[in-house]
């Protein structure tokens, strides 16, 4: 394959996987943010929305679409019986304590998912229109992942859209830059946490179900998968929307790169990377000091 | 905490006797000394358990002492045991110089990572420590001809220590060798723990702005402190190689970084005794209950952890402390 | 004489906004100095840029002729720089004879000890106590910072900053959020702290500003707007417009 086509390849698949971290980890991002909660077990609603999305297409017949979306409701409504019961009693709470709470979340959805799903990963079936190549004209790409970046750019720009125009999206921004302050102009933010923490849940669980194909749905996803959130959460910067956007597309491409062009290394290289950028913004690309 | 004397004695008094050693801090070595001769069936458990009191202790200083909060401390637990057990196959399998190597390359990995990573703080620094683990974990991973990779270093023979004690199949001499060992870092600890040093890392845990404020050189102690702290990690991993015989790649694994977090978290952090507390009932427990039904030991221990920072913030010895002092006021 | 502390041009921008405009300032040796000025005035900001905890955009800073824009905080401290905080700063879990102890220490240099036990440098801890003694807080020696009403726990702030043998002190507001119960305490401690220690008060309370200082300094968005004795700032004009202005809009 020549130089040009690889390089097309890789693009292509690392922004597909670039998408699907950055749709998960906003979430978390929003999350860190506005409530100053390092949420470690974010990934479980990815997984969750996995999980749901799988068992409702392969158990119930319910078509990919439908079981996306009902999945992510799902999430968005248990995450808001844990935000209300248990997350907002640590809302002040120092940092190890929240750590340690939410790696226990961890370890107890890892039991909980090997218990009723087993220890395998779990099948992904494809809608029949989505398999296969797709050609574009000038060469053919995998349609799943074609579909997989397209929805998650429109997912991404309604995202946008909502948190620049809409009432909601302003109250958010307010309250990520100045919690006091917008407490004090009347936004009430008790509801507006638990509001953000479920479409952030929801929007995870949404990225666990699209993405399945490349981060296998397995009952060690949250743990396996934490380091990656986290990475593009800490370089796009928190509370940023945008930031983590940035940092999922240059973490997608070159992991996607480097695990291509130079598999003995592979992973290595992206973990110096992180380090140094860290290093050099310790706030993340966006973020604020 | 474990060094108040009566609240009576005049203040000057109570702070400078305050590191005298009290009759309760021999609790553990009684348990230690006394399980050799009543439990000569479980030394092996025993050996595990004394290595993880080391490592549960260096994560103490940094975590408990200083405020750095890690999720990567295995990277040095794992360097000292890849370094000891490539040093015995390829060097000497005398075990004293082994402990000294990996102890040494565990404290430089420590002090390189410390002097980069601790400029930052927060969930910044948390991943980072992360990063590094993850990083260590893969370049023991890759560099198969040195490490075994994903087979691990095996036909680790270790020869007899003081040329005199071999490794006996009943477990005997890695009892006595990791208690020993295990005796003469906790005496480290303790005296860095009452030092001013140890003071001034309390202080940077509880106030760090105030901390600058009185002259205090912050990161050159934190970066001394987690170097420190590598060291002792890494005679631990030493230790796993030395009594096992065998280095994988779970000495590097996420798993375990969090595991003795937990085990420090269920005895009580910041007070050094936590880590024996923990390590202890964790592993007895693991041991126990693990083996009945693995699934559900994992749900348990997140569960565990979720109450803890709810209601038991102390852990095991803080709610003895608690105890205590209900008691007292009875009494 | 060479001002206690100095600054030349002292400049800091926060984004477009200047916080600190120019600030051309002399601290007398031994001074009884305040610093007073509207809310968003700057004085917290000027007393970060003093201490390090801010770097300037442009000016010089200067203790005891020394210049000191480049030094650290903890480098600043040592040549005898001592601030309180305006919010607490201290360690709340630990009692009050330790909170003390740990700037004591660190000043002696022992802070870095290793190998010797803290108990063992009786010296040092008898000179905390006795400073407790000094700021009648003795008998709660033992006690934890967080169980003790705010006006002890300012008391210790002050502590704090006085076991490092300051030559200048910043006090940031030492009187703020405590009852008025308590508050003539502290008074009295501000009162009869070393003649030789230059003192700079930021304060809101007139009461307690005409009682202590000798100089005023007035601040009004990042720029000093007159300086004077207590008595000539009181019939200043432009003070009470900025004042009285700030009532009408605040």
């Amino acid at each position: 394959m020549d130089f040009v086509s690889a390089a097309i390849s890789i693009v292509f698949h690392g922004l597909a996987f670039a998408m699907v971290l950055y749709i998960i980890s906003v979430g978390l991002s929003v999350t860190m943010g506005l409530m100053g909660f390092a949420n470690l077990a974010h990934g479980v609603f990815a997984m969750a929305g996995g999980y749901l999305t799988t068992t409702l297409m392969n158990n119930h017949g319910v078509p990919f679409g439908f079981a996306l979306l009902a999945a992510a409701i799902t999430v968005a409504l248990i995450s808001i019986v844990l935000e209300r019961l248990l997350y907002s009693r640590l809302y002040g709470a120092g940092e190890l304590e929240q750590v340690l709470f939410t790696i226990g979340l961890i370890f107890m959805s890892v039991a909980v998912v090997r218990y009723i799903w087993g220890p395998l990963p779990q099948r992904m079936v494809l809608p029949e229109m989505l398999r296969g190549q797709l050609d574009l004209g000038f060469r053919a790409f995998p349609t799943y992942r074609t579909f997989l970046i397209a929805v998650s750019l429109a997912l991404i720009l309604a995202l946008w859209l909502g948190i620049e125009r809409t009432n909601f999206g302003a109250q958010v921004r307010a309250a990520v830059d100045n919690r006091r302050m917008a407490e004090s102009l009347g936004i009430n933010t008790g509801r507006l946490f638990t509001l953000t923490f479920a479409l952030g849940s929801g929007l995870a669980a949404l990225g666990g179900g699209l993405g399945a194909d490349l981060l296998a749905i397995n009952p060690a996803y949250a743990f396996e998968y934490l380091v990656y959130f986290l990475m593009v959460v800490a370089v796009g910067g928190l509370g940023s929307i945008r930031g983590p956007f940035v940092a999922a597309v240059l973490l997608g491409v070159s992991d996607t790169a480097f695990k291509y062009l130079v598999p003995e290394i592979g992973a290595f290289v992206i973990y110096i990377a992180v380090i140094g950028l860290l290093l050099w913004r310790p706030a993340g690309l966006f973020g604020r000091a | 905490m474990f060094h108040r004397l009566s609240p009576d004695d005049p203040p000057v008094e109570q702070m400078v006797q305050s590191h005298k050693l009290r009759p309760l801090e021999l609790l553990p070595w009684l348990a230690i000394v006394g399980a050799y001769f009543a439990f000569p069936e479980y030394l092996s458990l025993g050996s595990q358990i004394l290595l993880t009191v080391v490592f549960a202790l260096s994560l103490d200083l940094i975590l408990g002492y200083a405020g750095i909060i890690t999720l990567g401390h295995s990277a040095f637990f794992g360097v000292g045991a890849y370094t000891a057990g490539i040093y015995a196959l390829h060097i000497s399998g005398e075990p004293l110089s082994g402990l000294v190597v990996a102890a040494l390359a565990a404290g430089l990995v420590g002090l390189a990572s410390g002097l980069v990573i601790l400029r930052t703080h927060g969930l910044t620094l948390l991943m980072l420590t992360l990063a590094f683990l993850f990083l260590i974990h893969e370049i023991a991973n890759k560099a198969g001809f040195i490490t075994g990779g994903a087979d691990g270093l095996q036909g680790i023979a270790m020869q007899e220590i003081f040329g005199q004690f071999r490794f006996d199949m009943f477990g005997r001499t890695a009892y006595v060798y990791s208690a020993v060992v295990l005796f003469i870092v906790w005496l480290f600890a303790r005296l860095l723990v009452h030092s001013p040093f140890g003071r001034s890392l309390t202080g940077i845990r509880e106030n760090v702005t105030r901390m600058h404020a009185i002259g205090t050189p912050v990161r050159r102690r934190l970066v001394i402190i987690y170097t420190i702290s590598a060291m002792i990690a890494g005679i631990a991993g030493a230790l796993l190689t030395h009594t096992t015989q065998f280095v994988g790649l779970n000495v590097l694994s996420f798993e375990r970084s969090g595991e003795i977090v937990i085990m420090l978290i269920l005895g009580g952090i910041g007070r050094l005794y936590g880590a024996f507390v923990g390590a202890a009932v964790f592993m007895i427990a693991q041991d126990e209950l693990a083996k009945a039904d693995p699934v559900f030991w994992y749900f348990w221990i997140g569960l565990l952890l979720v109450l803890i920072v709810m209601f038991a913030r102390g852990g095991i010895l803080g709610l003895v402390d608690q105890a205590r002092r209900w008691l007292r006021r009875r009494v | 004489m060479t001002p206690a502390l100095e600054t030349i041009g002292l400049k800091k921008n926060f984004g477009a906004l200047p916080v600190a405009n120019d600030i051309n300032f002399k601290l007398a040796p031994g001074a009884r100095h305040a610093l007073i000025g509207p809310n968003g005035a700057g004085k917290t900001t000027f007393i970060n840029l003093i201490t390090g905890r801010l770097s300037p955009n442009a000016g010089t800073i200067k203790l005891a002729g020394e210049d000191i824009t480049r030094l650290s905080q903890a480098a600043r401290v040592k040549r005898g720089l001592g601030r309180t905080f305006q919010i607490n700063m201290l360690y709340k879990g630990l009692s009050v004879l330790e909170n003390v102890l740990m700037a004591v220490s660190e000043r002696e240099g022992r802070g870095g000890d290793m190998f010797r036990v803290a108990g063992s440098h009786r010296d040092i801890v008898e000179e905390a106590y006795a400073l407790l003694e000094r700021l009648r807080l003795a008998d709660v020696a033992m006690s934890l910072v967080k169980e003790l009403p705010y006006g002890k726990q300012r008391l210790v702030e002050i502590a704090i900053a006085l076991g490092l043998h300051p030559s200048v002190l910043l006090l940031d507001e030492p009187a703020a959020g405590v009852p008025s119960t308590e508050s003539s305490i502290i008074l009295d401690v501000v009162e009869s702290l070393p003649g030789d220690i230059a003192m700079l008060i930021i304060e809101h309370d007139m009461d307690l500003v005409f009682r202590l200082a000798r100089k005023i300094t007035v601040l009004v968005q990042g720029a000093v707007l007159v300086e004077g004795t207590p008595a000539e700032i009181a019939a200043d004009p432009r003070v009470r417009e900025v004042y009285l202005g700030e009532r009408q809009h605040g």
